[in-house]
């Protein structure tokens, strides 16, 4: 599948600004580790072996993966992978 | 200068004092930090005295090099002893921090003041948040008194009241088609897109400052003393923690001496995932979808919940949560021992508090504050369908006869 991984602001300088990372993978982790392997550093700041940092958050297309399967969530042709940090300010 | 720089909760990282709020090493959230080294606690107290009646007064804890000028100033709320409330519970010694009186009606007001000064600090002419009620309200004014452009993000589907109580003040009211989570993500990211200070977002680590002059303010109006227990609502966690941390600061710079007070932690059984995480002894919050009528309290997924289940442990406290009616009973138990009428948060707060004194958890002993947090106008819906009222001819007969037989005891 092909998807496009959104890399938050705090994460551009690791992948030289780039704010978008076009990558195959038919899961959220696929993708995941698709977009890591082309930018290793990303992998250990948000990730801690092999799970997500308890302060990142994923999205795909615009749904928290932690509402589906996590990193195991399917993936669609066209779908957008959204990293965030977690931050719910108080309402 | 106490004022040192930004830090890494995680992995004590270190930054300026700048308008950001997330480690670029490991993603934690990020806290001012402080270097007070050499304070005199005896002429911080007497600067504290002599300071303005609001949270002000506390400028020397606060994220700032000098005392801001706010044209709203917010704080020094009352602390009441409630006498009839702590009968009625078997708590012998009960205060209600009423935070009510604020000048939106509730403890946000300190939060945006915090974050408000410090935006105009910074440069910002437009500050923002994504909201469903007080912090909207909040925002709204102070930047109004401030004349500060805003932007305030809601869910669409926000009750009419909730609408106008924050368009009032001029502000760019936009409703979001999507639940309140949706609304904070597109925060998040506009976040990124916009030269704008989001109060709860970029500003975040100055703007959770302003809770901590809860806990300062208790402990002057204890006569410099410390509760043995805080009975608090969570959302993000943020406030609780908050007020933790002012207590901890205090008594490490020997403002005030003893013993860390107990804290007590209030959610909703509808969004409870820190008492859950609490419960099942987990050191993270598994989110969950908010359905419950303290609405101020659903935040599903809870940015400081890690933090707040640690305070709660190490304090030997405890989070517990509370069903939509017993949530309601809190409200109107509140409003007829004490004379104040609290929002569904607060509500939240006074049934964690019955529920822990039934069970045997509060020390007969014990000095207790309940954080208040709102007001009760704010969420009439709660109580719609409870009020009574009787209605009679403009004659002395009708009264006689239809009202005084059935008048409530005074209680």
């Amino acid at each position: 599948m092909a998807v496009t991984v959104k890399i938050p602001t705090q994460l551009r300088a690791v992948t030289a600004g780039e704010d978008e990372i076009e990558v195959d993978g038919g899961t959220v982790g696929e993708a995941l580790d698709a977009v890591f392997d082309a930018h290793e550093d990303l992998r250990e700041r948000i990730t801690d072996d092999g799970t997500l940092r308890r302060f990142v958050n994923v999205y795909v297309s615009g749904e928290d993966i932690r509402f589906q399967q996590g990193l195991e969530t399917p993936l669609s042709d066209g779908d957008e992978v959204t990293i965030l940090p977690a931050v719910a300010g108080g309402r | 200068m106490a004022l040192k720089g930004l830090r890494c909760k995680e992995c004590a990282s270190e930054y300026e004092l700048e308008a950001r709020y997330v480690c670029e090493g490991c993603f934690g959230p990020l806290e001012v930090h402080y270097d007070w080294s050499g304070l005199d606690p005896a002429e911080a107290k007497r600067k504290i005295q002599a300071g303005p009646a609001g949270i002000w007064r506390y400028a020397d804890f606060l994220p700032f090099a000098a005392r801001p000028r706010d044209p709203l100033p917010p704080g020094l709320t009352p602390l009441v002893r409630a006498e009839r409330l702590a009968a009625r519970l078997g708590i012998g010694e009960l205060w209600i921090k009423n935070d009510a009186a604020n000048p939106t009606h509730s403890f946000k007001d300190r939060v945006v003041a915090v974050a408000l000064a410090k935006a105009r600090e910074l440069g910002f002419t437009t500050v923002a948040c994504a909201s469903t009620g007080n912090l909207a309200n909040a925002v709204a004014a102070h930047a109004a008194a401030a004349g500060l452009e805003s932007y305030v993000f809601v869910p669409a589907d926000l009750e009419e009241q909730k609408l106008l109580a924050t368009s009032i003040y001029g502000t760019n009211l936009v409703g979001v088609r999507g639940s309140y989570d949706d609304v904070n993500r597109l925060c998040t990211e506009l976040c990124e897109a916009r030269p704008w200070a989001f109060v709860n977002v970029n500003l975040r680590p100055y703007y959770a400052e302003g809770s901590k002059t809860l806990a300062y303010e208790a402990v002057e109006q204890l006569g410099w003393e410390l509760p043995d227990r805080i009975v608090c609502p969570i959302a993000s966690g943020s406030l609780f923690t908050k007020i933790g941390r002012g207590f901890e600061e205090w008594l490490e710079l020997g403002l005030v001496k003893g013993a860390m007070p107990v804290f007590s932690g209030a959610q909703a059984t509808g969004c409870d995932p820190v008492a859950e995480a609490f419960s099942e002894g987990w050191d993270v919050c598994r989110p969950q979808r908010p359905e419950t009528i303290a609405k101020s309290l659903a935040i599903g997924d809870p940015a400081d919940g890690p933090y707040a289940v640690e305070l709660a442990r190490r304090t030997n406290g405890s989070v517990e949560s509370v069903a939509d009616e017993e949530i309601r009973d809190g409200i109107r138990l509140l409003a007829e021992t004490t004379g104040i009428f609290t929002e569904t948060a607060g509500g939240v707060t006074v049934a964690v508090l019955a529920k822990l004194a039934e069970a045997g958890a509060i020390d007969a002993s014990e000095r207790v504050v309940a954080i208040i947090t709102g007001e009760g106008l704010k969420t009439l819906d709660a109580n719609r369908e409870s009020f009574a009222m009787r209605e009679i001819e403009p004659t002395l007969s009708s009264f006689a006869e239809q009202v005084e037989p059935l008048a409530a005891g005074a209680g």
